[in-house]
């Protein structure tokens, strides 16, 4: 009998949403650098417009080069349909914007990355949305923070900084429970490591600058829905299931069904808050997409190595990696990251924030900076850049010793990031 | 729009405009386990010029009440009372795959109240292999998988959506998930017993178009040949490359047909 399985994900990775170009014969995704698109006259246009036909109108809609960067996470996290964004804060806002107004309420674990919070916790309420932060490690405590208005509950696959694996089976369910969907902001573990519609998200999101991407020189974003929430059955999401004024009173779940969420988070979000991707970076993301599995392979046996290495040094308080065994988290993430606990983890260097300091100075392969998921192997010493200002109790409140170091492990020899890191331990050591 | 028929509400998507008794109407019938939603696009075209359009949900299906029917022709008589129900005399009829061989069942037994068919995907017999309907009948997953990977070209399994940044696989999986306990078992069973199809097609006298994918592995283009055969005003297209699921690979090409006979 013949297989009955679709292509796999290494097939996918390089060719999901692109067919050699019908005019040029182009193998390569075309970049469609235009704004606009010709209508073949009054009628096509109009046909467009009402969503009669298929096409392109304006490349804030929509563009298709970045139609192709849609379609391929759509295929590698098992989703209905994806927006590519101006970046991973645009994809978030997006989120929120499509699902709810003021006067509503998220869930969200603590444990985000520092932009998130700061969108949840400062900017968003102005627009009267308010969020309630939580335990990552307690899915109850995400049931108790519900609120008749809550719309939305998010979490990150991995937390910031320290690594909680988030029970996204347990939370979902907790969700569900509710009548509401689940946000996942899957970033640091990519639909390689983990696919978390497969585990009961509703809807996922990326920042594509790192390691979809891998080479470090765009900034990026993807929204992409699961297609599985059923928004009638939940009644809580009129933006969904009533007639939308601003589209000839359409509505999405009725006409669009599994596709109701990313449908309307284009037809309204990309066109009204217009935060969209240039073809020209959904060009350079797909380049990175290709090798995504080789890529993540490499990241996750060099991370192995790094963490076995740093666990072992005198020099080295602690190390927080989820495939250690004394991490919280160990069993949890051997259940839901089988392939690997991502690339990216801290580490307390003995000596405080001046050895930290001294770590980060001596280090020449591997890159200060505060991004992640490059190729490169980069690192970052929070005490004395992103939070320099604050003192020890300060840092300590938010979760930072002095002398944690964030890695994102690149893809390089394994022995020259050890030999790297090994003198930079050196250097911090020396004058403590 | 919401009709009621023998007790069940029935949902009908009709482009959200009123019906008018002096205009034509198409009555769209969508296929296994799915439901109004594969007609979007052709449903908003249509009621945009001059159509009464009735994109109905199966009984079972979707947002329609009931249990699906387990016959073709049981379909078809109450696809027949939808046109009675919306006080609607005529209709063109659009089916897709199972829909298609409703539509031939309706213009057959009902020749007065069809005035053109269109058969998307369609063969007559329509058989089903028994480990499909063996999953389907234990609502196995695989059931569901088998019908997508079936229902796409090989092409089309790598992407390619003419609608931006949509997954056709992902949706098409999504769509018949949603479908109840045994309602994909059901529809595969009423296509694996119509054996009257051919007998059927012989009786229409409508116009008829059937419109074929040329990779379509679940209604191959050659076993096709026969129910064109036996349709006396039938005539066929290819569409190039596209594979059973016409309305999702190439909606613009299947909607440029449609407009000629409905």
């Amino acid at each position: 009998m013949a297989r009955i399985k679709t292509f796999q994900f290494d097939t996918l990775s390089l060719h999901a949403g692109q067919r050699p170009d019908p005019t040029t014969g182009a193998r390569a995704t075309p970049i469609y650098q235009t704004a606009s698109y010709v209508f073949k006259d009054t009628e096509h246009a109009a046909s467009i417009f009402n969503i009669e036909r298929t096409g392109h109108v304006y490349s804030r809609i929509s563009n298709p080069t970045n139609a192709v960067l849609e379609e391929r996470i759509s295929a590698l996290e098992g989703g209905v349909g994806a927006i590519a964004t101006a970046s991973g804060q645009a994809a978030m806002h997006l989120a929120i914007a499509t699902l709810m107004g003021a006067g509503s309420h998220i869930v969200s674990s603590q444990s985000l990355y520092g932009g998130s919070h700061n969108l949840l916790a400062y900017t968003m309420p102005r627009f009267g949305i308010d969020t309630t932060f939580v335990d990552p490690r307690d899915p109850d405590a995400f049931r108790q923070a519900i609120r008749p208005n809550t719309r939305l509950l998010f979490g990150e696959t991995l937390g910031n900084p320290g690594l909680e694996v988030l029970d996204i089976p347990r939370v979902a369910e907790v969700a569900h429970q509710a009548g509401l969907p689940l946000l996942i902001d899957s970033t640091f573990t990519t639909p390689y490591l983990c696919r978390p519609f497969d585990l009961g998200a509703d809807i996922v999101m990326h920042s594509a600058t790192k390691f979809l991407s891998g080479h470090g020189v765009v900034i990026g974003g993807l929204l992409v829905d699961g297609g599985i929430f059923d928004w009638e059955a939940s009644g809580l999401f009129p933006t969904l299931t009533e007639p939308y004024e601003g589209f000839h009173d359409l509505d999405f779940a009725e006409e669009f069904g599994p596709a109701a969420f990313i449908t309307r988070a284009r037809k309204e979000g990309a066109r009204d808050f217009g935060a969209c991707m240039s073809a020209m970076t959904s060009f350079l993301i797909l380049q990175g997409l290709e090798t995504l599995p080789l890529r993540m392979q490499r990241h996750v046996e060099n991370t192995r190595k790094l963490v076995e290495y740093l666990d072992r040094h005198e020099a080295v308080e602690w190390v927080i990696y989820p495939e250690l065994p004394g991490h919280p988290d160990h069993e949890l993430a051997k259940e839901l990251l089988p392939k690997g606990s991502g690339a990216v983890f801290s580490f307390g260097v003995k000596g405080g924030r001046e050895a930290g300091q001294r770590f980060i100075e001596r280090l020449e392969l591997v890159s200060h900076l505060a991004n992640i998921g490059d190729a490169k192997t980069l690192v970052i010493h929070p005490a004395s850049t992103t939070h320099h200002r604050m003192d020890a109790g300060a840092l300590k409140a938010a979760g930072i010793s002095e002398g944690l170091v964030r890695i994102s492990v690149g893809i390089e020899d394994i022995d020259d990031l050890v030999e790297d890191i090994g003198l930079g331990l050196r250097a911090a050591q020396k004058c403590s | 729009m919401q009709l009621k028929i023998n007790g069940h509400e029935v949902f009908v998507a009709n482009g959200n405009r009123d019906l008018d008794q002096e205009k034509p109407t198409v009555l769209f019938l969508h296929g296994t386990g799915q439901d109004h939603t594969i007609w979007v696009l052709p449903t908003r075209y249509f009621s945009r010029h001059d159509r009464n359009v009735l994109a109905v949900d199966l009984p079972g299906h979707g947002r329609s009440g009931g249990e699906a029917l387990e016959s073709i022709e049981a379909i078809a008589d109450w696809a027949i009372q939808v046109l009675d129900t919306a006080g609607l005399s005529t209709a063109a009829v659009v089916g897709h795959s199972l829909g298609s061989l409703v539509a031939i069942a309706m213009a057959a037994r009902h020749p007065q109240r069809v005035r053109a068919i269109a058969l998307i995907g369609i063969t007559v017999p329509m058989p089903v292999s028994e480990l499909l309907l063996d999953n389907a009948k234990k609502d196995k997953h695989e059931a569901i998988e088998m019908l997508n990977f079936w229902g796409y070209s090989k092409s089309a399994q790598l992407g390619g959506n003419a609608t931006p940044g949509n997954w056709m696989l992902g949706g098409g999986m999504r769509l018949m998930e949603k479908a109840g306990p045994g309602v994909i078992h059901t529809d595969l069973n009423a296509c694996n017993k119509y054996i009257e199809g051919l007998e059927h097609a012989s009786n229409v006298r409508c116009p008829a178009l059937l419109i074929l994918g040329e990779r379509d592995m679940l209604t191959p283009v050659r076993s096709a040949m026969e129910v064109a055969a036996a349709l006396s005003h039938a005539e066929k297209v290819v569409l190039e490359g596209c594979g059973h699921a016409l309305l999702t690979e190439k909606p613009d090409p299947v909607l440029d047909q449609l407009i000629r006979v409905v």
